[in-house]
């Protein structure tokens, strides 16, 4: 028995590919059947359409469920409402994330830096959704941020930013600014860390040789600390902008009556039993993801990775 | 002469440790200077605030006799050559090259020439399109040697520079650092770890020990003239005698060091030196063309070099007992 073993570890030994298809082969019989399998499964009832009078699915194949999502202007509005948020709130996560991760790479002591990941990570072990409810009694009308502005005599303040075309509404928890808020507090982890590992992997000394060679700290940022925190970026954006496509949940709870692509899957896939076109809903993201990381990488932002 | 650098009193210290303690240097124009010393003495530190890119807790830099304590590296007419090269990874040789005259908004035409000249000096033509991490240690070399040579330094400083490269292309390297600096004729400020490489290439060098400087004068100087034991110790080989052993085995007032260059083994006029002593051999090392030599006697260790092919055929086993000599004109006074 043990000869047989050993043997077979010997012969695993000199066949390398053999024990790594071993390993591999569960996470991709996972990933492939169930994962990709039903995915693409889901996606292909995108080419099938809802009969208009008899209100089932007919199994035909034919573009007609695709016609309808890009013919009907409010389907068309969901798709901009929703890639339009994406976009902004990784630009906004961006914006607030860099600083953060810029710090802890390269003025932190290993004590602090600690501290940051625990300050960064701590939120995510408490429930999404008990985060989200917390920001809709935060930003309710009577939450805290009007309580703050009413006792600073500064309400006008925040009545002029929320009587703004668009990004305003009745109070900060039913408007597209509030959403943004909750969307950017949520994903910043996700933007945050991807950017720090980047930073961490830049010498000192390219910056202590950019400036040597003359270069001031503004040009420094531009052209050395920038390009090599880019991969960290798109990185980070990758996750904020494809978790934002997909959410359900912020829209549901912040925000307006108005739909995003999440919440426009969930009711046509349920309530209204219209496969087809939670489906087609289902592309857009998937598609809108694989040009921004073509475009991405067309800009060079893994030229340094 | 012109002085290139001066240090007034510098000090630096990072929390309990100091760093560098009351540094005074003073560098002359087209010198090449080295600072050389075991890790952790102090000489990066020392380079580090030439550079600007430490601020000294006290003390004066002057640079051809201008106070620039309070001017921030990009505004230094310095440059460095780090340790790990430091080339931006996202740039190809000629933007590597070129990044200095870019910052100062040189004309791109001009750029490009002032890059293929400085390139067929480092003999590195025809690599200007390859990226960093495509080039050998010593093409990257030559790329931080161009990089910071291209903008025409009045003082250009190396952190070991050579210290990542094999022993051949070392030896290489030194000669060409050595050509570039007389072709510029600029001062190097130049730090290495390594005693030969300091020795053969320096005007003149300061030794650093805890954050102090041992000792600054010429290679000559340096290794007969050793003015600390830890200076004779650190340059070549050396046997150093402590005050102790001095007076005990050869009524000396005075600590001393002795070379084993000039240990006789066994003289036939063992009484024209004015010390000697009989002691056994402790240890006997392989070194090509000659064996290194441990003597020993009591708690004294004497090391004593043998050439078999020029000098008196010896047998050098372990345990056998010679008188072994040397002359007074041949030690060096150590300060206690």
């Amino acid at each position: 028995m043990n000869s047989i073993l050993d043997s077979f570890s010997s012969y695993l030994f000199r066949n390398k590919n053999l024990l790594i298809l071993l390993f591999l082969l569960p996470p991709l019989l996972w990933l492939g059947i169930i994962y990709l399998g039903s995915l693409l499964v889901f996606l292909f009832h995108s080419l099938f359409y809802l009969d208009g009078f008899t209100g089932k699915i007919v199994y035909k194949i034919s573009l007609n469920t695709i016609i309808e999502l890009f013919s009907s202007p409010a389907n068309i509005d969901i798709l901009i409402r929703t890639v339009a948020l994406a976009f902004l709130v990784s630009v906004g996560s961006a914006l607030i994330g860099f600083p953060i991760a810029y710090y802890m790479a390269k003025y932190t002591s290993p004590k602090v830096k600690i501290f940051f990941y625990l300050a960064i990570m701590l939120p995510l072990w408490s429930s999404y959704l008990v985060r989200v409810y917390s920001w809709k009694l935060i930003l309710a009308k009577e939450g805290i941020i009007s309580w703050v502005f009413e006792k600073l005599h500064a309400s006008w303040i925040l009545e002029g930013i929320l009587s703004l075309p668009v990004i305003g509404g009745p109070s900060l928890s039913i408007s597209y600014l509030g959403m943004f808020l909750v969307f950017t507090y949520i994903w910043l982890p996700f933007m945050i860390l991807p950017i720090q590992a980047s930073l961490e992997r830049v010498p000192n000394s390219l910056i202590n040789a950019s400036y040597d060679l003359g270069a001031s700290k503004r040009q420094t940022f531009y052209k050395i600390i920038l390009p090599l925190a880019l991969p960290g970026i798109a990185a980070g954006s990758i996750f904020t902008f494809s978790l934002t496509l997909g959410d359900y949940i912020i829209p549901y709870i912040i925000g307006t009556s108005k739909f995003f692509i999440g919440q426009a899957v969930y009711t046509h896939q349920g309530t209204a039993g219209n496969v087809p076109l939670a489906a087609a809903f289902s592309l857009v993201p998937i598609a809108v993801m694989t040009v921004y990381i073509y475009l991405a990488k067309r800009l060079g932002a893994f030229n340094a990775l | 002469m012109i002085t290139a650098l001066e240090l007034i009193n510098v000090n630096k210290s990072y929390g309990q440790v100091s760093a560098l303690d009351t540094i005074h240097l003073n560098i002359k124009d087209g010198e090449f200077f080295s600072l050389l010393g075991p890790s952790g003495s102090g000489k990066t530190t020392c380079l580090k605030v030439i550079a600007g890119f430490e601020v000294p807790d006290s003390g004066i830099v002057n640079l051809f006799g201008e106070d620039v304590s309070n001017v921030p590296p990009f505004k230094r007419n310095v440059n460095t050559v780090f340790q790990d090269y430091a080339l931006f990874p996202h740039m190809n040789v000629r933007d590597n090259v070129a990044y200095s005259l870019k910052i100062k908004k040189v004309p791109k035409s001009e750029q490009d020439q002032q890059v293929n000249e400085i390139l067929k000096i480092v003999k590195l033509e025809g690599y200007d399109s390859r990226k960093p991490s495509e080039l050998s240690g010593g093409q990257r070399q030559r790329v931080a040697l161009a990089r910071s040579l291209i903008n025409k330094p009045k003082i250009l400083l190396l952190d070991e520079p050579l210290g990542a490269l094999d022993l051949k292309l070392r030896e290489q390297m030194q000669l060409e650092l050595k050509n570039l600096q007389r072709q510029f004729k600029i001062t190097f400020i130049y730090v290495t770890h390594d005693q030969q490489e300091a020795m053969s290439m320096s005007d003149r060098i300061a030794i650093f020990n805890n954050g102090k400087i041992e000792q600054i004068d010429t290679p000559a100087n340096i290794y007969s003239k050793p003015k600390t034991a830890f200076v004779a110790d650190f340059i070549g080989t050396t046997s150093i005698i402590s005050l102790d052993l001095a007076n005990k085995f050869f009524n000396y007032s005075k600590p001393f060091s002795i070379r084993p260059e000039f240990i006789k083994i066994q003289n036939d006029n063992i009484h024209d030196n004015e010390f000697n002593i009989e002691a056994i051999i402790d240890d006997v090392q392989y070194q090509g063309s000659y064996f290194k030599i441990i003597f020993k006697k009591d708690d004294l260790t004497l090391i004593s070099f043998y050439y078999p092919n020029t000098s008196k055929q010896i047998d050098i086993n372990l345990g056998k007992r010679y008188t072994i000599s040397w002359s007074k004109d041949n030690i060096t006074d150590l300060n206690e």
